[in-house]
């Protein structure tokens, strides 16, 4: 699948609930895995990893939609350590 | 980063937000979704 | 000509009882799906799980494990501080909910549930579990027979050697006890392995029913129907998932005027199977339906690194069975409300609001009640010790805090609130990560004892499918119901 695309193109987006589960998946992502199986598999490295409950994600999406599907799951995460465990992987890797 | 004419691999989590969601939403900002998967880890 | 029938005025079902069932297996650890492929991969390994398992004692008194066998409530493990696995109370093996077993011993009941001659277990080892089991209340002669003598330990050697693949069986210590077989030298849905998994589902299944009709005296000839829950693959080439694993266990329980089916939805399985239970007993069609789910043996050592990185034993060592009896209204029982039903449909969207719009919002308003007229919800309850260490976090947490989110979003409760809610209607969770046995099923039997001695006045119980995992599609799904506090006001004739 990864062949298929250029990687500059390509961009991650998570929704995972938690600050330590968004960071595996973005370093797991940055670096690659061997054992990261099915269609990820040999997608290609260091693709840009974000999560869509960082703020230049959020606000390039219509208020409506976010706020009707996005929002409460929001509320019950913890944002500003997912946003930071995110971005901190994107820096290293800068 | 712009999403808008991006191309978005969307991973979510069943207990997280979810690879639909992610879609719609990248969707809606306009990207183009290649991958959706949603994870389940218990 | 038909002659006309009178109507047939609907039943109000009730939730009778459920027993659970454990069974301690660090021998079997090495079989988990994760372990097992880590250790082909690498196996050296082996040697780093068996040096981190814990011994029956330390399994018997943690406390989540007495909290599901109904001798500790859920919200005691609030005041309980972390680490659990430190606190070595009681270790006894039963609680009021039922038991938990050693796995030398429930090595033996895989014999006795073994109707093909799968299983092989050392004449020495048989011996002694002939032994430990001979004043087990649930055994009977006719497992104590085919459990037989065993056979020498040459012998055993020889089956591994032998043309049919074949995994060894151990003990908690390691040593190897027996092994069991494939059926088929090429057929994969009839390898050792997958035999193990539906074996060890049957025997959980059939022990936690055994369980529950003797403590509510119920003669197993009074069950009409088995519906089992199990997220199992019990088939081979031709028919993968055929399934009705149900009827198994019914003969192992001495059912014989029941037959039975399978109702799978991954974790969601045991929530639609009690609705369904509910239904055809409401409709009159049966008056005693069991709704049996049995172990998730894959599942075993899932999180095994994150519990080693940590310095951990291997916390996820216990297999776990439940059945639940549903009847016609009684009098006393907590009746499942089967008009006020939680359903994730197609097309209700993923969004968790979506989902909880669907499975708590929806039910409430059919009753004209609030998210506070619910006492306690039962969710996803696995133990967070479980999950944490490999970075997969608190998922009743979450999930209790997604619910009183959804309160603060509908203004029911004010945003500050949210812990306070979280903390009077939900709870710590404490059932090990045996898939649908986790999802809500834990919590029915405190539930019970709550709705009879009137602490609590209704539950809603909610659970979910990952779906998306069989790739048939990307949805998940969801099913809830309330059970409700019985005003004994006249039982159904």
């Amino acid at each position: 699948m990864a062949e298929s695309h250029s990687p500059g193109d390509l961009v991650v987006l998570l929704g995972t609930p938690t600050a330590e589960s968004s960071r595996l998946y973005a370093i797991t992502l940055r670096t690659g895995d061997p054992s990261w199986a099915g269609a990820l598999a040999g997608v290609a490295l260091g693709l840009p990893v974000y999560h869509i409950i960082e703020e230049e994600v959020k606000r390039q999406i219509p208020a409506a939609t976010y706020e009707e599907h996005v929002a409460l799951m929001e509320m019950a995460m913890d944002v500003g350590d997912i946003a930071s465990a995110v971005s901190a992987v994107r820096e290293d890797s800068a | 980063m712009e999403l808008k004419g991006r191309k978005v691999i969307a991973l979510g989590e069943r207990d997280g937000i979810q690879g639909g969601t992610l879609a719609l939403c990248a969707g809606e900002a306009g990207a183009q979704v290649v991958l959706e998967k949603t994870y389940c880890f218990v | 000509m038909s002659k006309p029938t009178s109507p047939v005025t609907l039943a109000r079902p009730v939730v009778r009882g459920v027993r659970y069932f454990l069974a301690h297996t660090p021998g079997l650890v090495r079989h988990g799906s994760k372990p097992a492929r880590d250790i082909a991969a690498d196996p050296s390994l082996a040697e780093a799980i068996g040096a981190n398992l814990r011994d029956f004692p330390a399994a018997a008194a943690y406390p989540p494990n007495r909290v599901l066998l109904g001798a500790l409530h859920p919200d005691a493990l609030s005041g309980l501080p972390r680490p659990w696995f430190d606190h070595r109370g009681e270790d006894a093996r039963e609680g009021p909910h039922g038991e938990i077993m050693p796995g030398e011993a429930f090595l033996a009941l895989l014999k006795m549930c073994d109707a093909a001659n799968l299983v092989a277990l050392e004449e020495g080892f048989t011996a002694r579990q002939q032994q430990a089991l001979a004043r087990h209340p649930l055994i009977t002669a006719q497992d104590r027979e085919r459990l037989g003598q065993g056979l020498p330990e040459g012998e055993i050697d020889a089956l591994l050697q032998g043309s049919l693949p074949t995994l060894p069986l151990h003990d908690g210590e390691g040593v190897r006890v027996g092994c069991i077989r494939a059926d088929h030298e090429q057929d994969d849905t009839l390898a050792a392995g997958v035999l193990l998994e539906n074996l060890a589902c049957k025997a959980t299944a059939a022990m936690a029913l055994r369980s529950l009709l003797t403590g509510e005296e119920i003669n197993p000839g009074k069950v009409g129907y088995v519906l089992n829950s199990g997220e199992e693959a019990v088939g081979d080439r031709y028919q993968r998932g055929g399934g009705n694993l149900a009827k198994a266990v019914a003969e192992q329980c001495g059912c014989g005027e029941a037959t039975g089916v399978d109702v799978k939805g991954f974790c969601a399985g045991p929530v639609h199977a009690l609705v369904i239970a509910a239904g055809l007993v409401a409709s009159r069609v049966f008056d005693t339906v069991a709704v049996v789910g049995g172990c998730s043996l894959a599942k075993l050592g899932m999180k095994y690194r994150g519990h080693l990185n940590q310095g951990q034993s291997i916390l996820e060592d216990v297999l776990a069975g439940a059945a639940v009896l549903v009847g016609p209204d009684d009098g006393r029982s907590p009746v499942l409300r089967l008009d006020a039903l939680g359903r994730h449909t197609v097309a209700a969207g993923s969004s968790q609001q979506a989902i909880l719009e669907h499975l708590v919002a929806r039910p409430l308003e059919g009753l004209g009640l609030g998210f506070q007229d619910i006492g306690k919800y039962a969710t996803e309850l696995h133990n967070p010790e479980l999950t944490e260490p490999g970075g997969s976090g608190n998922v009743p947490e979450l999930n209790y805090r997604l619910i009183a989110g959804l309160a603060a979003l509908r203004q029911e409760i004010a945003r500050e609130d949210i812990p306070a809610f979280v903390k009077a209607h939900g709870m710590p969770g404490f059932s090990p990560t045996q898939g649908h046995i986790a999802s809500a099923l834990p919590f029915l039997g405190h539930a019970l004892d709550g709705l009879r001695e009137g602490n609590l006045q209704r539950a809603m119980f909610l659970a979910k499918g990952s779906l998306f995992l069989g790739r048939m599609t990307q949805l998940a799904d969801g099913m809830s119901f309330i059970l409700e506090r019985n005003s004994g006001v006249e039982a159904d004739s």
